[in-house]
């Protein structure tokens, strides 16, 4: 059994961590995109358009991410459709992130005073003028906190992508742990990986907090 | 034809009838003042007129188009019919002028530059030249409102719907918002104003409307109507006010 030293399992580590925050980065980036797309469907008023979108939210964030996960890389494989794990999870954590996503703006974006909207209607403006222009600037300011306070979930729900064998940080460490045997030194490592990363946001979400309840 | 033609216009909410059977015709360059107890229906039915509320039956004609309809074009409608609010409810991370912008530019397409000098002259026009570029939260609640009355007016309303514009405001910024509100009026804007202003009902108004229980229950002149009200209810508000 050849020796790993403390560094090559770090280096290994952190050579798996560029994956969780690539993970992480798209599950972000494609679900505020489609949270977007969601949310001025959930706002918008039109029974036919609101309904199916609250069934989406409530089946994403009534069911585990991990379902979620199995659905999509062997549930899809079942009508013979081969999904790299990378897609599976790029997938479901996208729409998972979404449907939360979603839900936080449109608290935001319900929190916004019932003039604006009269006010921007009776100068003519339709519901997208409206949301663009006067709702969303104003609800961006309050949404920001819980975005990126939700964003360490986000980081944090990668992990689950290692069990359908996507190589990020916690599958990384379960290989290396498997090779050295030493899994309170590999898993701590770990575990200090995952909260360099979420710290700094969390710490970050709670200052913008303070800042923008200051400026209000 | 008359500008604004309301015709027995009902509205409810739930089982409680707010507006039972309401009729009023605003020609060209009226200027209509709707007194009456909170309650009575005034604002309901201002808001009607615009299309921020519904009503169950009856129909109002706003230059030319049927407010109410299953398929009513609000967005033409209101490109003709301003409303200032009680509350201004200017848009808060905007300036004074980019309050005043935003619907030229997004809702009738007008070039920035041009936007901008409609803006300039409708401030002017409500005396905050200098405030241009003040963002809501830097003026004071009389300036906020002739901002409201400013952006209204950038649109080139021909009817402008005022629902208690001083109602929120500190007694001695008032005189303020109503010297534009005259001024408009005897350049011949069409006005219909809910107000607690009696004085300015009397003075400005050329048609007054009480309104008692979600109807019109008694309306004219108003130096006619407040020198000599016919009815009891309104002999009781007018003197309740003193």
């Amino acid at each position: 059994m050849s020796d790993f030293s403390f560094w090559v399992i770090l280096k290994n580590l952190i050579w798996a961590t560029q994956w969780t925050i690539a993970l992480s980065l798209i599950a972000f980036i494609g679900g505020g995109i489609v949270g977007l797309i969601l949310l001025f469907l959930r706002t918008s008023q039109v029974k036919w358009l609101e309904v199916p979108t609250k069934l989406y939210i409530e089946f994403f964030q009534g069911t585990p991410l991990l379902m979620q996960l199995f659905l999509f890389f062997f549930g899809v494989a079942l009508f013979g459709i081969e999904v790299s794990p990378w897609t599976a999870a790029g997938l479901a954590l996208t729409l998972w992130t979404s449907a939360f996503l979603t839900e936080i703006w449109r608290g935001c974006v319900e929190a916004i005073p019932k003039g604006q909207w009269e006010a921007s209607a009776s100068v003519a403006m339709n519901y997208i003028e409206q949301m663009r222009y006067v709702i969303l600037p104003q609800a961006m300011r309050i949404a920001i906190a819980p975005t990126v306070g939700f964003s360490v979930q986000v980081i944090k729900g990668t992990a689950l992508a290692s069990i359908i064998g996507f190589v990020e940080l916690t599958k990384a460490g379960t290989m290396l742990n498997n090779a050295t045997f030493r899994p309170f030194l590999v898993y701590a490592l770990v575990a200090l990986i995952y909260f360099c990363l979420c710290f700094p946001l969390s710490w970050f979400a709670k200052r913008l907090e303070g800042k923008l309840n200051v400026a209000r | 034809m008359s500008l604004v033609s309301i015709r027995d216009v009902r509205k409810s909410y739930g089982t409680v009838e707010v507006l039972k059977g309401v009729s009023l015709e605003v020609e060209k360059g009226d200027v209509v003042a709707i007194i009456g107890r909170s309650g009575s229906g005034k604002s309901t039915l201002l808001r009607c007129i615009n299309g921020l509320e519904t009503y169950q039956s009856g129909a109002i004609l706003a230059d030319g188009i049927e407010v109410g309809g299953l398929h009513a074009n609000l967005r033409e409608l209101r490109r003709h019919v301003g409303m200032v609010f009680q509350q201004f409810n200017l848009f808060p991370h905007l300036t004074a002028a980019e309050n005043v912008m935003l619907a030229p530019t997004v809702v009738n397409k007008t070039p920035k530059k041009e936007a901008r000098a409609i803006a300039a002259e409708v401030l002017a026009k409500v005396g905050l030249s200098e405030k241009m570029d003040a963002y809501p939260s830097q003026l004071s609640g009389g300036q906020q409102q002739r901002v409201a009355i400013a952006r209204s007016l950038a649109m080139r309303p021909k009817v402008l719907l005022c629902d208690e514009i001083t109602s929120a405001l500190d007694p001695e910024l008032v005189n303020e918002v109503l010297r534009v509100v005259e001024q408009l009026a005897k350049e011949g804007m069409t006005l219909i104003l809910v107000t607690h202003e009696m004085r300015f009902a009397r003075d400005v108004g050329t048609h007054l409307v009480f309104m008692h229980h979600g109807k019109v229950h008694e309306s004219g002149k108003p130096k006619e109507v407040f020198a000599a009200p016919q009815t009891p209810e309104l002999q009781q508000f007018v003197s309740g006010i003193g």
